[in-house]
Protein backbone atom coordinates (compact mmCIF):
# COMPACT_ATOMS: atom_id res chain seq x y z
CA UNK A 1 0.00 0.00 0.00
CA UNK A 2 1.41 3.36 -0.94
CA UNK A 3 1.19 6.42 1.24
CA UNK A 4 -0.87 9.55 0.97
CA UNK A 5 0.56 12.59 -0.81
CA UNK A 6 -0.10 15.91 0.88
CA UNK A 7 1.26 19.41 0.52
CA UNK A 8 2.36 20.19 4.06
CA UNK A 9 4.16 22.80 6.05
CA UNK A 10 7.11 21.58 8.14
CA UNK A 11 5.25 22.24 11.37
CA UNK A 12 2.23 20.30 10.10
CA UNK A 13 4.47 17.39 9.11
CA UNK A 14 5.89 17.40 12.62
CA UNK A 15 2.43 17.20 14.14
CA UNK A 16 1.38 14.47 11.67
CA UNK A 17 4.57 12.56 12.45
CA UNK A 18 3.81 12.79 16.16
CA UNK A 19 0.35 11.27 15.60
CA UNK A 20 1.88 8.53 13.45
CA UNK A 21 4.33 7.73 16.25
CA UNK A 22 1.45 7.35 18.68
CA UNK A 23 1.57 10.72 20.43
CA UNK A 24 -1.70 11.20 22.29
CA UNK A 25 -0.93 14.23 24.45
CA UNK A 26 0.23 17.73 23.64
CA UNK A 27 0.69 20.64 26.00
CA UNK A 28 2.13 23.93 24.87
CA UNK A 29 2.00 27.66 24.77
CA UNK A 30 1.79 29.39 21.37
CA UNK A 31 4.92 31.02 20.03
CA UNK A 32 6.04 31.99 16.54
CA UNK A 33 7.34 30.15 14.53
CA UNK A 34 6.15 26.92 16.15
CA UNK A 35 2.45 27.59 16.73
CA UNK A 36 1.20 25.53 13.76
CA UNK A 37 2.35 22.34 15.50
CA UNK A 38 -0.03 23.14 18.37
CA UNK A 39 -2.79 24.34 16.05
CA UNK A 40 -2.70 21.12 14.05
CA UNK A 41 -2.75 18.91 17.13
CA UNK A 42 -5.51 20.93 18.79
CA UNK A 43 -7.63 19.95 15.80
CA UNK A 44 -6.47 16.38 15.38
CA UNK A 45 -5.70 14.95 18.84
CA UNK A 46 -9.33 14.92 20.01
CA UNK A 47 -10.29 12.90 16.90
CA UNK A 48 -7.91 10.07 17.89
CA UNK A 49 -8.76 9.95 21.58
CA UNK A 50 -5.86 12.19 22.58
CA UNK A 51 -5.77 15.38 24.59
CA UNK A 52 -4.52 18.88 23.86
CA UNK A 53 -3.95 21.50 26.53
CA UNK A 54 -2.87 25.08 26.06
CA UNK A 55 -1.09 25.78 29.33
CA UNK A 56 -0.48 29.10 31.05
CA UNK A 57 3.15 29.13 29.95
CA UNK A 58 5.98 26.98 28.61
CA UNK A 59 7.15 25.87 32.05
CA UNK A 60 3.75 24.40 32.83
CA UNK A 61 3.54 22.87 29.35
CA UNK A 62 6.80 21.00 29.91
CA UNK A 63 5.55 19.84 33.32
CA UNK A 64 2.28 18.68 31.76
CA UNK A 65 3.93 16.47 29.14
CA UNK A 66 6.07 14.85 31.83
CA UNK A 67 2.91 14.12 33.82
CA UNK A 68 1.11 12.73 30.78
CA UNK A 69 4.08 10.53 29.93
CA UNK A 70 4.08 9.16 33.48
CA UNK A 71 0.55 7.88 32.95
CA UNK A 72 1.71 6.18 29.79
CA UNK A 73 0.92 8.62 26.98
CA UNK A 74 3.47 9.56 24.36
CA UNK A 75 3.75 13.31 24.82
CA UNK A 76 4.89 16.33 22.86
CA UNK A 77 5.44 20.02 23.35
CA UNK A 78 6.56 22.55 20.77
CA UNK A 79 8.10 25.95 21.20
CA UNK A 80 10.78 28.38 20.03
CA UNK A 81 13.82 30.07 21.64
CA UNK A 82 12.30 32.01 24.56
CA UNK A 83 9.95 29.12 25.36
CA UNK A 84 12.78 26.61 25.02
CA UNK A 85 14.69 28.53 27.70
CA UNK A 86 11.69 28.23 30.02
CA UNK A 87 11.51 24.47 29.50
CA UNK A 88 15.07 23.85 30.60
CA UNK A 89 14.43 23.18 34.29
CA UNK A 90 11.77 20.56 33.64
CA UNK A 91 13.81 19.12 30.78
CA UNK A 92 16.48 18.27 33.34
CA UNK A 93 13.77 16.76 35.54
CA UNK A 94 12.70 14.49 32.67
CA UNK A 95 16.33 13.46 32.09
CA UNK A 96 16.88 12.47 35.71
CA UNK A 97 13.50 10.85 36.24
CA UNK A 98 13.83 9.13 32.83
CA UNK A 99 10.46 10.20 31.49
CA UNK A 100 10.16 9.88 27.69
CA UNK A 101 8.95 13.02 25.90
CA UNK A 102 9.63 14.99 22.74
CA UNK A 103 10.34 18.72 22.65
CA UNK A 104 10.20 20.57 19.33
CA UNK A 105 12.15 23.80 19.07
CA UNK A 106 11.49 25.72 15.84
CA UNK A 107 14.49 28.01 16.13
CA UNK A 108 14.15 31.77 15.66
CA UNK A 109 16.56 34.65 16.19
CA UNK A 110 17.69 35.30 19.76
CA UNK A 111 18.79 35.82 22.51
CA UNK A 112 15.67 36.84 24.42
CA UNK A 113 12.62 37.49 22.27
CA UNK A 114 15.02 38.34 19.42
CA UNK A 115 13.54 37.99 15.94
CA UNK A 116 10.16 36.27 16.31
CA UNK A 117 9.59 35.74 12.58
CA UNK A 118 13.22 35.30 11.52
CA UNK A 119 15.03 31.97 11.18
CA UNK A 120 18.03 30.92 13.23
CA UNK A 121 20.04 27.87 14.29
CA UNK A 122 21.38 29.38 17.43
CA UNK A 123 20.03 26.88 19.97
CA UNK A 124 22.47 24.10 19.05
CA UNK A 125 24.41 24.38 22.29
CA UNK A 126 21.30 25.04 24.37
CA UNK A 127 19.91 21.73 23.12
CA UNK A 128 23.03 20.07 24.52
CA UNK A 129 23.74 22.05 27.67
CA UNK A 130 20.65 24.20 28.33
CA UNK A 131 19.63 22.44 31.49
CA UNK A 132 22.09 22.23 34.36
CA UNK A 133 24.08 19.25 35.49
CA UNK A 134 25.55 16.40 33.50
CA UNK A 135 22.74 14.91 31.51
CA UNK A 136 22.15 12.91 28.34
CA UNK A 137 21.09 14.97 25.32
CA UNK A 138 19.60 13.86 22.04
CA UNK A 139 18.78 16.38 19.31
CA UNK A 140 17.65 15.68 15.75
CA UNK A 141 17.74 18.27 12.95
CA UNK A 142 15.83 17.40 9.74
CA UNK A 143 16.21 19.49 6.57
CA UNK A 144 12.99 18.87 4.63
CA UNK A 145 9.28 18.59 5.31
CA UNK A 146 9.35 14.85 4.61
CA UNK A 147 12.26 14.42 6.96
CA UNK A 148 10.55 16.45 9.67
CA UNK A 149 7.83 13.79 9.55
CA UNK A 150 10.20 10.83 9.75
CA UNK A 151 12.52 12.40 12.33
CA UNK A 152 9.57 13.24 14.56
CA UNK A 153 8.63 9.56 14.46
CA UNK A 154 12.24 8.66 15.22
CA UNK A 155 12.35 11.19 18.08
CA UNK A 156 9.43 9.42 19.74
CA UNK A 157 10.92 5.99 19.09
CA UNK A 158 14.28 6.88 20.62
CA UNK A 159 12.69 8.70 23.52
CA UNK A 160 10.47 5.74 24.37
CA UNK A 161 13.10 3.06 24.00
CA UNK A 162 15.78 4.92 25.98
CA UNK A 163 13.41 6.64 28.44
CA UNK A 164 14.91 10.05 27.88
CA UNK A 165 13.74 13.36 26.38
CA UNK A 166 14.48 13.93 22.68
CA UNK A 167 14.69 17.37 21.13
CA UNK A 168 13.69 18.03 17.53
CA UNK A 169 15.52 21.13 16.31
CA UNK A 170 14.03 22.76 13.24
CA UNK A 171 14.03 26.42 12.22
CA UNK A 172 11.64 29.04 10.89
CA UNK A 173 12.51 28.27 7.26
CA UNK A 174 11.78 24.54 7.23
CA UNK A 175 9.11 24.88 9.93
CA UNK A 176 7.09 27.19 7.70
CA UNK A 177 8.21 25.79 4.35
CA UNK A 178 5.70 23.74 2.38
CA UNK A 179 6.53 20.74 0.22
CA UNK A 180 4.75 17.66 -1.06
CA UNK A 181 5.30 14.73 1.27
CA UNK A 182 4.10 11.16 1.46
CA UNK A 183 2.55 10.03 4.70
CA UNK A 184 3.49 6.38 4.92
CA UNK A 185 0.70 3.87 5.51
CA UNK A 186 0.30 2.59 9.05
CA UNK A 187 2.85 -0.08 9.80
CA UNK A 188 5.42 1.06 7.23
CA UNK A 189 7.55 2.90 9.80
CA UNK A 190 8.46 1.00 12.92
CA UNK A 191 6.96 2.34 16.14
CA UNK A 192 8.69 1.60 19.42
CA UNK A 193 7.19 1.55 22.88
CA UNK A 194 8.81 2.11 26.26
CA UNK A 195 9.76 -0.96 28.27
CA UNK A 196 6.96 -1.79 30.73
CA UNK A 197 7.17 -3.93 33.88
CA UNK A 198 6.51 -7.66 33.76
CA UNK A 199 6.42 -7.98 37.55
CA UNK A 200 3.27 -7.37 39.63
CA UNK A 201 2.87 -3.98 41.36
CA UNK A 202 4.05 -5.18 44.78
CA UNK A 203 7.39 -6.28 43.34
CA UNK A 204 7.92 -3.27 41.07
CA UNK A 205 10.93 -1.03 41.57
CA UNK A 206 10.88 1.96 39.19
CA UNK A 207 14.63 2.14 38.67
CA UNK A 208 15.47 -1.54 38.75
CA UNK A 209 18.27 -2.17 36.27
CA UNK A 210 18.77 -5.85 36.86
CA UNK A 211 17.47 -6.58 33.34
CA UNK A 212 19.43 -3.84 31.53
CA UNK A 213 20.28 -0.16 31.71
CA UNK A 214 16.79 0.98 30.70
CA UNK A 215 14.47 0.23 33.63
CA UNK A 216 10.87 -0.80 32.82
CA UNK A 217 8.41 2.04 33.30
CA UNK A 218 4.94 1.54 34.80
CA UNK A 219 1.96 3.71 33.86
CA UNK A 220 0.55 5.65 36.77
CA UNK A 221 -3.05 4.67 37.26
CA UNK A 222 -2.47 1.06 36.27
CA UNK A 223 -2.00 -0.19 39.81
CA UNK A 224 1.71 0.52 40.10
CA UNK A 225 2.77 3.19 42.59
CA UNK A 226 6.15 4.77 42.90
CA UNK A 227 7.96 7.92 43.84
CA UNK A 228 9.20 10.38 41.21
CA UNK A 229 11.71 12.98 42.28
CA UNK A 230 14.25 15.31 40.75
CA UNK A 231 16.62 14.41 43.55
CA UNK A 232 19.10 11.65 42.92
CA UNK A 233 17.29 8.47 43.84
CA UNK A 234 17.82 4.77 44.40
CA UNK A 235 16.01 1.92 42.63
CA UNK A 236 12.84 2.55 44.65
CA UNK A 237 12.67 6.11 43.35
CA UNK A 238 13.21 7.63 46.81
CA UNK A 239 15.95 10.23 47.32
CA UNK A 240 19.45 9.19 48.18
CA UNK A 241 22.77 10.94 48.54
CA UNK A 242 24.71 7.72 48.93
CA UNK A 243 27.83 8.33 46.79
CA UNK A 244 28.08 4.68 45.78
CA UNK A 245 24.58 4.88 44.29
CA UNK A 246 24.70 8.37 42.82
CA UNK A 247 27.85 8.03 40.74
CA UNK A 248 26.79 4.86 38.84
CA UNK A 249 23.28 6.20 38.31
CA UNK A 250 24.62 9.43 36.77
CA UNK A 251 26.91 7.36 34.57
CA UNK A 252 24.06 5.10 33.56
CA UNK A 253 22.00 8.06 32.37
CA UNK A 254 24.82 8.99 30.01
CA UNK A 255 25.42 5.36 29.00
CA UNK A 256 21.84 5.09 27.76
CA UNK A 257 23.00 7.41 24.96
CA UNK A 258 26.64 6.43 24.51
CA UNK A 259 25.80 2.72 24.34
CA UNK A 260 23.11 3.32 21.74
CA UNK A 261 24.87 5.59 19.25
CA UNK A 262 23.87 3.30 16.35
CA UNK A 263 20.26 3.82 17.24
CA UNK A 264 20.54 7.59 17.51
CA UNK A 265 23.22 8.93 15.18
CA UNK A 266 22.16 9.58 11.62
CA UNK A 267 23.93 11.56 8.92
CA UNK A 268 24.63 11.59 5.18
CA UNK A 269 28.11 11.79 3.72
CA UNK A 270 28.35 12.77 0.04
CA UNK A 271 31.83 12.16 -1.21
CA UNK A 272 33.49 13.62 -4.30
CA UNK A 273 36.69 12.03 -5.57
CA UNK A 274 39.80 14.01 -4.59
CA UNK A 275 37.85 16.79 -2.83
CA UNK A 276 40.10 18.89 -0.59
CA UNK A 277 37.25 20.93 0.87
CA UNK A 278 34.37 19.69 2.98
CA UNK A 279 31.16 21.21 4.31
CA UNK A 280 29.41 20.19 7.52
CA UNK A 281 25.90 21.54 7.91
CA UNK A 282 22.37 20.73 9.06
CA UNK A 283 18.77 21.91 8.82
CA UNK A 284 17.91 24.64 6.34
CA UNK A 285 21.59 25.64 6.01
CA UNK A 286 22.20 22.15 4.61
CA UNK A 287 19.88 23.01 1.73
CA UNK A 288 21.91 26.16 1.00
CA UNK A 289 25.09 24.09 1.26
CA UNK A 290 23.84 21.53 -1.24
CA UNK A 291 23.08 24.30 -3.76
CA UNK A 292 26.52 25.88 -3.15
CA UNK A 293 28.29 22.53 -3.67
CA UNK A 294 26.50 22.10 -7.00
CA UNK A 295 27.48 25.63 -8.07
CA UNK A 296 31.11 25.00 -7.02
CA UNK A 297 31.21 21.82 -9.06
CA UNK A 298 30.10 23.78 -12.14
CA UNK A 299 33.23 25.87 -11.53
CA UNK A 300 35.36 22.75 -11.19
CA UNK A 301 35.70 22.80 -7.40
CA UNK A 302 34.87 19.52 -5.67
CA UNK A 303 33.41 19.67 -2.17
CA UNK A 304 32.53 16.81 0.20
CA UNK A 305 29.34 17.20 2.20
CA UNK A 306 28.47 15.89 5.63
CA UNK A 307 24.85 16.56 6.49
CA UNK A 308 24.10 15.94 10.10
CA UNK A 309 20.62 14.73 10.97
CA UNK A 310 21.58 13.92 14.56
CA UNK A 311 23.30 16.88 16.23
CA UNK A 312 23.52 15.33 19.70
CA UNK A 313 25.21 13.02 20.46
CA UNK A 314 27.51 14.64 17.93
CA UNK A 315 28.58 12.24 15.13
CA UNK A 316 32.27 12.65 15.90
CA UNK A 317 33.37 9.72 13.72
CA UNK A 318 31.78 11.24 10.63
CA UNK A 319 33.56 14.56 11.21
CA UNK A 320 36.86 12.70 11.65
CA UNK A 321 36.24 10.76 8.43
CA UNK A 322 35.95 14.09 6.62
CA UNK A 323 38.96 15.64 8.38
CA UNK A 324 41.12 12.65 7.44
CA UNK A 325 40.44 13.42 3.79
CA UNK A 326 40.05 17.18 3.28
CA UNK A 327 42.26 20.12 4.26
CA UNK A 328 39.49 22.59 5.01
CA UNK A 329 36.06 22.16 6.54
CA UNK A 330 33.44 24.90 6.08
CA UNK A 331 30.62 25.01 8.63
CA UNK A 332 27.62 27.11 7.53
CA UNK A 333 25.18 27.72 10.39
CA UNK A 334 22.67 30.47 11.23
CA UNK A 335 24.46 31.47 14.42
CA UNK A 336 27.81 33.00 15.25
CA UNK A 337 29.68 29.70 15.47
CA UNK A 338 28.33 26.89 17.65
CA UNK A 339 28.52 23.60 15.78
CA UNK A 340 31.92 24.57 14.38
CA UNK A 341 33.32 24.21 17.91
CA UNK A 342 32.02 20.67 18.11
CA UNK A 343 33.56 19.94 14.70
CA UNK A 344 36.88 21.34 15.93
CA UNK A 345 36.70 19.30 19.13
CA UNK A 346 35.96 16.16 17.12
CA UNK A 347 38.69 16.52 14.50
CA UNK A 348 41.37 17.72 16.95
CA UNK A 349 43.35 19.73 14.43
CA UNK A 350 43.23 17.22 11.57
CA UNK A 351 41.87 19.90 9.21
CA UNK A 352 41.37 23.66 9.16
CA UNK A 353 37.88 24.99 9.83
CA UNK A 354 36.04 28.13 8.83
CA UNK A 355 32.43 29.20 9.40
CA UNK A 356 29.75 30.86 7.33
CA UNK A 357 27.60 32.62 9.87
CA UNK A 358 24.47 34.69 9.64
CA UNK A 359 22.13 35.99 12.35
CA UNK A 360 20.30 38.86 10.65
CA UNK A 361 17.04 36.97 10.11
CA UNK A 362 17.77 36.06 6.49
CA UNK A 363 18.90 32.60 5.45
CA UNK A 364 22.48 31.80 4.50
CA UNK A 365 22.40 31.92 0.70
CA UNK A 366 24.14 29.43 -1.58
CA UNK A 367 26.19 32.34 -2.97
CA UNK A 368 27.52 33.18 0.50
CA UNK A 369 28.76 29.63 0.90
CA UNK A 370 30.08 29.55 -2.67
CA UNK A 371 32.11 32.69 -1.93
CA UNK A 372 33.68 30.95 1.06
CA UNK A 373 34.42 27.86 -1.05
CA UNK A 374 36.17 30.05 -3.64
CA UNK A 375 38.18 31.78 -0.90
CA UNK A 376 39.58 28.53 0.45
CA UNK A 377 39.88 26.64 -2.85
CA UNK B 1 19.20 24.15 -12.23
CA UNK B 2 17.94 24.94 -15.70
CA UNK B 3 14.36 23.92 -14.98
CA UNK B 4 14.20 25.99 -11.80
CA UNK B 5 11.51 28.67 -11.97
CA UNK B 6 11.12 31.25 -9.22
CA UNK B 7 7.93 33.13 -8.33
CA UNK B 8 7.60 35.82 -5.68
CA UNK B 9 4.24 37.23 -4.56
CA UNK B 10 4.63 40.49 -2.67
CA UNK B 11 2.40 43.09 -1.14
CA UNK B 12 1.15 44.07 2.29
CA UNK B 13 0.49 41.74 5.20
CA UNK B 14 -3.19 40.74 5.15
CA UNK B 15 -3.54 40.62 1.35
CA UNK B 16 -3.44 36.83 1.39
CA UNK B 17 -0.15 36.42 -0.42
CA UNK B 18 1.00 33.53 1.72
CA UNK B 19 -2.22 31.70 0.89
CA UNK B 20 -1.73 32.67 -2.77
CA UNK B 21 1.72 31.08 -2.72
CA UNK B 22 0.42 27.96 -0.99
CA UNK B 23 -2.33 27.53 -3.60
CA UNK B 24 0.07 28.03 -6.51
CA UNK B 25 2.64 25.62 -5.08
CA UNK B 26 -0.01 23.05 -4.26
CA UNK B 27 -1.41 23.27 -7.80
CA UNK B 28 2.04 22.66 -9.27
CA UNK B 29 3.05 20.00 -6.79
CA UNK B 30 -0.10 17.91 -6.42
CA UNK B 31 -1.81 18.47 -9.77
CA UNK B 32 1.06 18.98 -12.23
CA UNK B 33 3.45 16.41 -10.75
CA UNK B 34 6.35 18.84 -10.59
CA UNK B 35 8.34 19.75 -7.49
CA UNK B 36 7.38 22.94 -5.71
CA UNK B 37 8.49 24.53 -2.46
CA UNK B 38 6.69 27.45 -0.85
CA UNK B 39 8.23 29.75 1.75
CA UNK B 40 7.29 33.06 3.23
CA UNK B 41 8.77 36.04 4.94
CA UNK B 42 6.82 38.42 7.03
CA UNK B 43 7.17 40.84 9.89
CA UNK B 44 5.54 40.62 13.30
CA UNK B 45 2.56 42.71 12.11
CA UNK B 46 -0.73 40.90 11.48
CA UNK B 47 -1.60 43.52 8.85
CA UNK B 48 0.42 46.02 6.86
CA UNK B 49 4.17 45.95 6.40
CA UNK B 50 5.78 44.41 3.34
CA UNK B 51 5.11 40.70 3.03
CA UNK B 52 6.23 38.10 0.53
CA UNK B 53 5.60 34.51 -0.34
CA UNK B 54 7.80 32.53 -2.69
CA UNK B 55 7.28 29.46 -4.83
CA UNK B 56 10.14 27.56 -6.43
CA UNK B 57 9.13 25.20 -9.22
CA UNK B 58 11.42 22.57 -10.70
CA UNK B 59 11.49 19.18 -12.41
CA UNK B 60 14.47 18.37 -10.21
CA UNK B 61 14.90 18.27 -6.46
CA UNK B 62 14.79 21.75 -4.94
CA UNK B 63 17.61 22.46 -2.51
CA UNK B 64 17.67 26.16 -1.64
CA UNK B 65 14.00 26.99 -1.00
CA UNK B 66 14.14 30.77 -1.39
CA UNK B 67 14.09 32.92 -4.53
CA UNK B 68 17.33 34.53 -5.67
CA UNK B 69 16.76 35.06 -9.41
CA UNK B 70 13.09 35.69 -9.89
CA UNK B 71 11.27 34.71 -13.08
CA UNK B 72 7.89 36.10 -12.09
CA UNK B 73 7.22 38.83 -9.55
CA UNK B 74 3.85 40.05 -8.34
CA UNK B 75 3.68 43.43 -6.55
CA UNK B 76 0.44 44.60 -4.98
CA UNK B 77 1.93 47.62 -3.19
CA UNK B 78 4.59 50.21 -3.97
CA UNK B 79 6.47 49.38 -0.77
CA UNK B 80 6.70 45.71 -1.72
CA UNK B 81 7.78 46.63 -5.25
CA UNK B 82 10.56 48.87 -3.92
CA UNK B 83 11.71 46.28 -1.44
CA UNK B 84 11.36 43.02 -3.34
CA UNK B 85 12.00 43.77 -7.04
CA UNK B 86 15.81 43.75 -6.81
CA UNK B 87 16.04 40.01 -7.45
CA UNK B 88 13.91 40.09 -10.62
CA UNK B 89 15.75 38.62 -13.60
CA UNK B 90 16.34 40.60 -16.77
CA UNK B 91 13.43 39.74 -19.10
CA UNK B 92 11.52 38.39 -16.09
CA UNK B 93 7.79 38.96 -15.71
CA UNK B 94 6.59 41.78 -13.45
CA UNK B 95 2.89 41.88 -12.60
CA UNK B 96 2.12 45.14 -10.81
CA UNK B 97 -1.18 46.47 -9.58
CA UNK B 98 -1.90 49.42 -11.81
CA UNK B 99 -3.31 51.58 -9.03
CA UNK B 100 -0.94 50.79 -6.20
CA UNK B 101 2.38 50.61 -8.02
CA UNK B 102 3.19 53.91 -9.68
CA UNK B 103 6.94 53.64 -9.90
CA UNK B 104 8.26 50.56 -11.59
CA UNK B 105 11.81 49.36 -11.05
CA UNK B 106 14.29 50.22 -13.77
CA UNK B 107 15.38 47.39 -16.01
CA UNK B 108 14.24 45.18 -18.85
CA UNK B 109 11.18 43.32 -17.73
CA UNK B 110 7.97 42.11 -19.28
CA UNK B 111 5.62 44.35 -17.35
CA UNK B 112 1.91 43.68 -16.86
CA UNK B 113 0.18 46.64 -15.24
CA UNK B 114 -3.09 45.07 -14.19
CA UNK B 115 -6.11 46.35 -12.25
CA UNK B 116 -5.97 43.53 -9.73
CA UNK B 117 -7.33 45.27 -6.64
CA UNK B 118 -9.96 47.11 -8.69
CA UNK B 119 -11.16 43.85 -10.28
CA UNK B 120 -11.48 42.26 -6.84
CA UNK B 121 -13.32 45.23 -5.39
CA UNK B 122 -15.52 46.37 -8.28
CA UNK B 123 -16.12 43.26 -10.37
CA UNK B 124 -16.14 40.53 -7.72
CA UNK B 125 -17.25 42.85 -4.97
CA UNK B 126 -14.76 41.65 -2.33
CA UNK B 127 -11.33 43.23 -1.99
CA UNK B 128 -10.02 40.14 -0.15
CA UNK B 129 -10.09 38.04 -3.32
CA UNK B 130 -7.31 40.19 -4.83
CA UNK B 131 -4.87 37.33 -4.20
CA UNK B 132 -7.05 34.97 -6.24
CA UNK B 133 -7.42 37.54 -9.06
CA UNK B 134 -3.63 37.77 -9.10
CA UNK B 135 -3.35 33.97 -9.19
CA UNK B 136 -5.58 33.96 -12.27
CA UNK B 137 -3.20 36.33 -14.06
CA UNK B 138 -0.22 34.24 -12.94
CA UNK B 139 -1.88 31.04 -14.17
CA UNK B 140 -2.17 32.68 -17.59
CA UNK B 141 1.51 33.63 -17.71
CA UNK B 142 3.02 30.53 -16.15
CA UNK B 143 3.77 27.53 -18.37
CA UNK B 144 4.31 25.20 -15.42
CA UNK B 145 0.68 25.15 -14.36
CA UNK B 146 -2.70 24.96 -16.08
CA UNK B 147 -5.73 27.07 -15.21
CA UNK B 148 -7.61 23.92 -14.18
CA UNK B 149 -4.93 22.87 -11.72
CA UNK B 150 -4.91 26.30 -10.11
CA UNK B 151 -8.71 26.27 -9.92
CA UNK B 152 -8.65 22.86 -8.24
CA UNK B 153 -6.07 24.11 -5.72
CA UNK B 154 -8.08 27.27 -5.04
CA UNK B 155 -11.21 25.24 -4.29
CA UNK B 156 -9.23 23.00 -1.96
CA UNK B 157 -8.04 25.90 0.19
CA UNK B 158 -10.75 28.57 0.30
CA UNK B 159 -13.48 28.59 2.97
CA UNK B 160 -16.72 26.75 2.23
CA UNK B 161 -19.37 28.99 0.75
CA UNK B 162 -16.86 31.18 -1.09
CA UNK B 163 -16.17 28.76 -3.94
CA UNK B 164 -18.15 30.60 -6.64
CA UNK B 165 -16.76 33.96 -5.60
CA UNK B 166 -13.21 32.65 -5.85
CA UNK B 167 -13.82 30.86 -9.14
CA UNK B 168 -15.07 34.15 -10.59
CA UNK B 169 -12.08 36.04 -9.19
CA UNK B 170 -9.69 33.51 -10.71
CA UNK B 171 -11.35 33.66 -14.14
CA UNK B 172 -11.43 37.48 -14.14
CA UNK B 173 -7.75 37.53 -13.22
CA UNK B 174 -6.94 35.08 -15.99
CA UNK B 175 -8.74 37.32 -18.48
CA UNK B 176 -6.83 40.42 -17.36
CA UNK B 177 -3.88 39.11 -19.38
CA UNK B 178 -4.36 39.27 -23.15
Amino acid sequence: MSGKDVFYQGNEACAEGALYAGCRFFAGYPITPSTEVAEFLARRLPTVGGAFIQMEDEIAAMAAIIGASLVGKKSLTSTSGPGFSLKMENLGFACLTEVPCVIVNVMRGGPSTGLPTGPSQSDVMQARWGTHGDHPAIALAPDSVQEIFTETVRAFNISERLRTPVILLTDEIIGHMRERITIPPEGELEIWERPRPTVPPDQYKPYDISEGIIPPMADFGSGYRYHVTGLNHDETGFPTNNPSLVQPEEERLMAKVTENLDLIQKYEYFEKPKARIGIVSFGSSARSSRAAIRMAEEEGIKVDFLRLITLWPFPTDAAVQMADKVDMIIVPEMNLGQMIEEVQRSIAGKAETVGVNRVDGDPITPTQILDRIREVA
Amino acid sequence: MSSRYEVRLSGAGGQGLVLGGVILAEAVSLFEGKNAVQTQSYGPEARGGASKSEVIISDEEIDYPKATEIDLLLCLTQEACDKYSVDLKTNGILIADVRMVKELPEGDYRVYNLPILETAKEKVGKIFVANIVALGAIAHLLDAVSFDSVEKAVLKRVPKGTEDLNKRALKLGYNLVD
